[in-house]
Order: structure tokens, then sequence, then C-alpha cells
């Protein structure tokens, strides 16, 4: 994969902007995942994800091809999302609500229309009380378990991702699970 | 109570999966022992899978399209060249409007030709290039004219290059956008002096 992605990325030097599609396609999930995880709103996370990879393409001259691409890329991935959750944090609870009102009615909608089996329901009821659970941490939390149980990926490479020593990673996932433990506990 | 704080400890190094063999021994011992700390270690352990279980949701349909789509269109200056290399007239007109104008375009270009660039307590600046040294952060835009950027530490804004180019070192960092302005111009410029240049020989 890393070797394929390597080869693209010569050829978005070159100009390529149709290698750059495939690169797109190879990561968007991924990307859109964090950003949706991380903000918890359908148009902002396409927003941010768009806004991520343009970003990559414009600075792709400035990736280390010796290191891993998705380190590189999730980087701009959450920076921008960190970014946009502090400049609206005076609205936070607003938009919290804002947020999960979408939530709701994406279920209600669903839930309506296509007269879901009980169980189907129930999982997408806890799916959003976990979603809930996420959005309240802090985004320093909230970053590092987003990239460790929904990405599945290695302290270590988050520690890269956050530009943060390891120990610093390590705390912020304690207080993280903490935090969440909270208010998942009793579902 | 000091003994399951650094129990907790413990639980979270397990569920980070370091934990020596020796340790684990004293985590089960510990477990056994105590209801509390069992019970916070299985609500951590429920709360992991539950947000393990969050499905993995997909980017909207047409995301590509749109991604690429909003990319900035091919190299200017070699959109540039191209179009002028199948538009000499365009060149001629150009010459024209210099002649008749000339007085006008000279002087537009003193005004313009000078070098300036946003001022910083950090940033070292030899012949006509902007260094932002290794180690050294500038916190807000940089903007230079007329001359040359090089990175070697970061600016944590906006970088605009008008007329100049960047240079970027590998440990160099920026975190807002970079925007190169007016090659396309320098370089059609360029172009319309030497061609002028030539006729008048
Ligand atoms: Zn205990």
């Amino acid at each position: 994969m890393e070797l394929l992605v390597q080869r693209r990325i010569k050829q978005v030097l070159k100009g390529d902007q149709n290698a750059f599609g495939e690169i797109v396609e190879l990561y968007k999930d991924k990307v859109y995942q964090i950003c949706y995880r991380m903000l918890w709103n359908q148009h902002e996370a396409e927003d941010a994800a768009q806004e991520t990879f343009i970003k990559a393409f414009i600075n792709i001259h400035t990736y280390d091809t010796t290191k891993k691409f998705t380190t590189w890329l999730y980087r701009i991935a959450t920076n921008l999302c960190i970014d946009r959750i502090r400049k609206k944090k005076p609205d936070y609870h607003l938009d919290a609500e804002v947020a999960g009102t979408e939530g709701l009615n994406m279920y209600s909608q669903l839930a309506s229309s296509e007269k879901l089996p009980e169980e189907a329901l129930e999982s997408l009821e806890m799916q959003e009380t976990v979603q809930a659970a996420i959005y309240q941490l802090p985004e320093k939390y909230r970053s590092v378990i987003v990239l460790k149980y929904i990405e599945e990926l290695s302290l270590q490479e988050i520690a890269e991702i956050l530009e943060l020593p390891l120990g610093t990673v390590k705390t912020r996932m304690h207080r993280g699970r903490e935090a969440l433990r909270k208010h998942l506990r009793n579902m | 109570m000091a003994e399951c704080r650094k129990n907790a400890q413990l639980m979270h190094n397990y569920l980070d999966g370091e934990l020596s063999s020796n340790e684990q021994r004293q985590l089960k011992a510990h477990l056994d022992a105590c209801k509390h700390c069992r019970q916070h270690f299985s609500e951590l352990k429920k709360t992991i899978a539950l947000v393990q279980s969050c499905s993995h949701i997909h980017a909207p349909e047409g995301f590509t399209e749109r991604v690429l789509f909003s990319l900035p269109k091919e190299d200017k200056s070699v959109g540039v060249q191209r179009w002028l290399r199948k538009h000499p007239f365009f060149i001629a007109a150009a010459l024209f409007l210099i002649l008749m104008t000339g007085s006008l375009f000279s002087n537009w270009q003193k005004e313009t030709e000078s070098f300036a660039f946003t001022k910083y307590d950090n940033i070292e600046v030899e012949d006509h290039t902007v260094i932002v040294p290794e180690g050294e952060v500038i916190k807000g835009d940089m903007v230079v004219e007329n001359g040359d950027i090089r990175i070697e530490g970061e600016v944590q804004g906006d970088v605009t290059v008008i007329k100049g180019e960047r240079y970027m070192a590998s440990a160099g960092k920026v975190t807002g956008e970079i925007e190169e302005i007016d090659q396309a111009f320098g370089w059609m410029w360029f172009k319309i002096k030497e061609t002028a240049a030539e006729l008048f020989k």
C-alpha cells in the first residue's frame, strides 16, 4: 500500500491531479471517519475532510517520503478538527445540542421510514450515546481516543500524528478512558 | 485507597498493553481482593468495547470528485507558458501596450519591485531572502514581496510569496496556507522584455 502511495505522490509532485484522486479514494473513509468522530456533524466533517485533502495536495512537497504517509495525512486532519473545535468553543453547549439534534433526526427518520427491528434500533441508539460520550470529551482526549479505538492506531503512531511525547499520549488516553467510563458505565 | 490508586494506573497500563508479568500478577491479586477495583476495571473494559463497536462510517457520495474539483488548477506558469506558445499574438499586443504606456509601466515596476516582508524579531534576512531559522516559531502570517523565503523553523500562519520563491527545509513547517503569487506574471514580464530587447536590437 505504502509503495503504491509513494508512486502516486511522485506523480502528484509532477502535477498529476488524477494520481491525487487515487490517494483520496484510498484514504477518504479513514479521514472522514476521524473528522466525523471529532466533530459529530456530517456537514462539518465533510468540510474538514475536504480541507484535509486540499491542504495535503497543496503541501505535498513538504511530506517526507521516508515517513508513513498516513501519519502525515492524519496529522493534517486532526489539526484541522482541533482548530474547528477551538474556534467554536464559546457556543460549545449550543453546538452539542445542534449536533445531538442532527443525530436524533437521523435516528428518528430511519426509525420511522424503515421500521427497523428492535435490535437495530437499540444498536442505533447505543451508537448515538457512545458518539455523544466521545463528543463531550475535551478535544485533547477526544483525539487520542478516536485515533486509538476508532482508527485502531498504536500509541507510538498517535504520538507521531499529534506530535506529542509518548508519555503525554498515555496520560491523555488514561484520562480520556476515565471520562468516557463515567458517561458509559450505566449503559 | 492508596493501593487502589496504584492499581488504577496498572489497569490503564494493562489496557495499553504495557504490563510486565510481575505487574500483571499484582493487578490480578488486587482485583481478586478488591470489589471496588473489579467494578472499575470491568467498566473500563466495557467502555472500550462500546467505543470500538461504533460502526465504521464512509465518506459521503461524490467526495473524491468534490476534492478534485476544489484543487488549485494546474501550475499557473506551466499553463501560461503553454498558452503563450500557442498565442504569439498576445506577446505582440502586450508589447504594443508597453510602448503605449511605457512611462506608466516603468513607474509601476519601480514601485513594486522593492523587497518587503512582514517583520518578526526572530527572522534573519540575507540579501533578498527571508530566513525562518531552525527552532524558531513565527506566530502569525508572513508575506514576502520581491524576495525569497527559506523556512527551516515553523510558521504558525499563512505564508504568501509575491514574485519570489519559497524553499522549505525538511524540518520546516507551515500551519496555514502557502501561496505563491505572480510567478506567471514574472515569467510573462521577463518574456515581454526579452522580446522587446530582440526587436530593438
Ligand atoms: Zn482497589
